[in-house]
């Protein structure tokens, strides 16, 4: 487990560096003197080359970045131009909210794709199967946040039934918390859940007419304990992986479900920067995401590792 | 059709009805999901194309007589919040979005099947550089990445073309790469190889042609996403700039008049449904007619 685990880091080492290298050369996209950017509505030439000094800018560019992924290292990412607030701890205030959201969305897609998946795979060719497939494929079509603002037409503005917007800490008020999430972590969820529908559906086609599973029905198993014991613990390998990837998907509809239902996490944070031309931020939010996917991808592997004997013995 | 074709004579000669193109064609009109698809997606070009040409008001004629009506026989799909005609906005919307599909996987194409077809040939050193940036490409959502370079490149729909083309890069460098590496040891490339062709044109005339069917599918399938994807980033404000339509900031305004004007929400969702519809069922059947082991 180790050694296997240890060589995965290492591979993943030199993608750590180029993204750092991406996201440190996107501010030399600016058009213009960064500076000038940099310093809003200050001209005072003593002031600019105050800050020209305090962002190294007069240093040769190498030098510039060894300098930004050191502090970045030591978690220091900068400083939002809008608030004055460390960028490490502005997205540490807003993360839980994304986290409970991505938690709750996750639930739904899961909930929804898994049972969908087996079931179209069962019922392969069936009037059932074609439903999934086209509830499915309407799930990937349809853009979510189109599908968030009909479903505040319908729940919030016609039934009243939750509210549009606006979000309560679980802290303050458990209960409203979630009812306030429900829409939000449905309209995401049901995105995920379209695209876990579809590979639990091959990753299961493609159990059901392995050896096992024949041994299975041969030896009078029920047709319920073939099916979730042994077909599905083996198609659930690929798709505790894939879930796992589905991170980036996940990051990138919660910034349009923040957005719509006006949630302040992480999505809005990388918004609103980009508004306010917090350049700090919108880096700091990419090279965490990106970072975070880089992890995610080795746990995904880590848990493919656990969850295949197959792969211990090497 | 089919009963002319059994009428000639030509016909039956077993080589001719197998010609490639002809099978392809016979396959994908056989497939009705991907003839529908490609219904859905002709129609939508005929309609950006004609944009200019239809009898419909100005997309940005404002008509403060007529603010919030709902579809009437003036304005078929109802006005919006300065009344504006939400048919002819939704009509030149069409073109935005279809240019926005097909210029970045345009751009994505361009960068990611030759640095796919290097990768793959080449191997080693070469291979591990590409790689790596593939995969720090890769690490960044899509959506994140085009708005973080919306942010640094400044919001505009040529800028958000510009995002999603470079997000959507690394899908074709990894194909191209994965297809290079399966045909570079056939024959007819050992041969080409052989007779000391120079290797552009190997790479030209033998690999690229071979790589070339997969790379349709996906571009078909790709221009689906990127269609959603600058819908997205116009809703957040980052694409198309007002007052020019976009079916996108069409549906950011419209979230604001839930109430008393609904119908500025539907139309735009809706014809985002249908053209991404249409082109993932195109992919779909093109992967169908175009797979070389199902002959």
């Amino acid at each position: 487990m180790l050694p296997f685990l240890l060589r995965r880091i290492l591979i993943a080492m030199p993608t750590i560096v180029i993204i750092s290298v991406m996201v440190f050369a996107l501010q030399h996209l600016l058009p213009g003197d960064p500076i000038l950017v940099l310093a809003g509505e200050e001209r005072d030439p003593e002031v600019l080359e105050a800050l020209r000094e305090k962002y190294r800018l007069n240093d040769p560019i190498p030098v510039q970045y060894l300098a930004w992924v050191g502090n970045a290292l030591q978690g220091d990412l900068g400083v939002s131009l809008r608030t004055n607030q460390p960028v490490t701890e502005l997205m540490a205030e807003k993360l839980p909210v994304t986290i409970q959201l991505a938690i709750m969305s996750m639930i739904f897609a899961l909930v929804i794709g898994i049972p969908a998946g087996i079931l179209s795979a069962v019922k392969k060719g069936t009037a059932t199967d074609y439903v999934a497939n086209v509830v499915a494929l309407s799930g990937l079509t349809l853009p979510n946040f189109w599908l968030g603002i009909m479903l505040i037409l319908l729940v919030s503005v016609n039934w009243q039934l939750l509210p549009a917007s606006g979000y309560v800490p679980p802290s303050e008020d458990f209960w409203q918390s979630i009812r306030t999430m429900l829409m939000p972590s449905f309209v995401l969820g049901t995105a995920l859940a379209a695209t876990l529908m579809r590979h639990t559906r091959s990753s299961m086609i493609g159990v059901l007419s392995a050896d096992y599973v024949r041994t299975a029905r041969a030896k009078g198993l029920a047709e319920r304990v073939v099916i979730l014991k042994h077909a599905l613990r083996n198609a659930l390998t690929p798709i505790v992986t894939l879930t796992a990837l589905l991170f980036g998907e996940l990051v990138a509809g919660a910034v349009l479900t923040e957005q719509i239902f006006t949630i302040p996490g992480f999505g809005k944070l990388v918004v609103d920067a980009v508004f306010n031309r917090d350049y700090a931020v919108v880096q700091g939010i990419v090279l965490v995401t990106a970072v975070g996917f880089i992890f995610m991808n080795l746990f995904a592997d880590a848990m493919y590792y656990v969850l295949n004997p197959r792969l211990r013995g090497q | 059709m089919t009963q002319a074709a059994t009428n000639t004579p030509l016909s039956a000669d077993p080589v001719l009805q197998t010609r490639p193109e002809n099978r392809v064609w016979k396959k994908f009109r056989s497939h009705k999901s991907a003839m529908i698809g490609g219904v859905l997606v002709v129609f939508f070009i005929l309609i950006a194309l004609a944009a200019p040409l239809l009898p419909i008001p100005e997309p940005a004629a404002t008509d403060w007589g007529a603010v919030r009506k709902a579809p009437n026989w003036a304005h078929w799909m109802g006005t919006d919040e300065i009344g504006r005609d939400v048919m002819s906005r939704l009509i030149w919307g069409a073109q935005a979005s279809l240019l926005a599909g097909v210029v970045s996987v345009g751009i994505a194409v361009l960068f990611g099947v030759p640095l796919g077809i290097v990768a793959g040939y080449f191997g080693g050193w070469t291979d591990a550089v590409i790689s790596r940036c593939t995969e720090a490409l890769l690490a960044v959502p899509f959506l994140i990445l085009a708005i973080a370079l919306a942010a640094f490149l400044g919001p505009s729909l040529t800028n958000a073309m510009i995002a999603i083309g470079i997000s959507a890069t690394p899908i074709f460098i990894r194909l191209t790469r994965g297809q290079v590496i399966s045909i570079k040891s056939e024959d007819y490339v050992d041969s080409a190889r052989a007779i000391g062709l120079p290797t552009p044109k190997i790479l030209t005339r033998y690999i690229f042609p071979n790589v070339l069917p997969p790379i349709l599918v996906q571009a078909t399938l790709t221009i689906a996403t990127a269609i959603i994807a600058e819908a997205s980033l116009s809703f957040l404000g980052l694409g198309q700039q007002a007052p020019a339509p976009s079916w996108g900031s069409m549906l950011n305004t419209a979230k604001n008049f839930l109430n008393q004007a609904p119908w500025m929400a539907m139309w735009p969702g809706l014809s985002i449904f249908f053209v991404v519809l249409g082109f993932n069922l195109l992919g779909d059947g093109l992967r169908d007619a175009l797979d070389p082991r199902e002959h």
